[in-house]
């Protein structure tokens, strides 16, 4: 399935883009976390959690939307 | 009394102005079954950190997500409470120190329901809407600031 991937504050700095668009053939967001710490090695030292369908999911939850964003500790207000 | 509310565009390009703030209160004024309103200002504060001085907060979002988590805080805070209306807005864009980055506006009949709801979406917000705020120093460096 194509993801897209989007990428927030610290996080879009060590990937240098807000979105990017990935084949992925496997099922679970521990297994994409794998693909992207290939490919960006520092994003492992990093504190962030992975949202599906605008909720917060755990490492072991199935990706089912093709929409997924990476989210570092929130600062708003 | 339920009715429904669509979730809302939260996010305003750059500072929340004084006179936005005084034209909002002021057409509350027509709304008169409210006792109370109470209101919070998120300002953006000259922080020192290590040396260097903070000049401006540049915020962005996952804007669908956290209209979407908004909405949430919104509707929650109306089934805890006993709130006549409630507005929130926060900037996106530049806030330079000094301006004004959040707005929460609470009005209900009596002072003791607008205490408690507006405490609760300010720590609602803070908790659960991505947003992010990088703080720009005097020299252009930046940091990515960490809500405490």
């Amino acid at each position: 399935m194509q993801l897209q991937i989007k990428y927030f504050g610290l996080i879009a700095e060590i990937t240098n883009c807000e979105k990017e668009t990935i084949e992925f053939s496997k099922t679970l967001v521990s297994e994409l976390l794998e693909e992207l710490f290939v490919k960006y090695p520092s994003l492992k030292q990093k504190d962030f959690k992975v949202a599906q369908n605008h909720e917060i999911v755990s490492n072991s939850s199935e990706i089912t939307n093709p929409e997924i964003a990476l989210l570092p500790p929130f600062s708003g207000g | 009394m339920t009715k429904e509310r669509k979730p809302k565009n939260v996010f305003k390009e750059g500072a929340i102005s004084s006179e936005f703030i005084a034209e909002s209160i002021a057409k509350h004024q027509s709304k008169t079954s409210i006792g109370a309103h109470n209101i919070f200002l998120g300002q953006v504060r000259a922080d020192d950190i290590e040396g260097k001085t903070v000049s401006a907060i540049e915020y962005t979002a996952y804007e669908d997500m956290a209209n979407a988590k908004f909405h949430e805080i919104r509707e929650a805070t109306f089934s805890k409470f006993n709130l006549t209306c409630m507005h929130i807005y926060h900037s996106l864009g530049t806030v330079k120190i000094g301006e004004i980055c959040l707005f929460v506006f609470v009005s209900s009949l009596r002072r003791k329901e607008v205490f408690k709801a507006l405490e609760y979406v300010v720590e609602e917000i803070k908790a659960k809407v991505p947003v992010y705020g990088k703080e720009i120093f005097e020299d252009s460096t930046h940091q990515w600031k960490v809500n405490s």
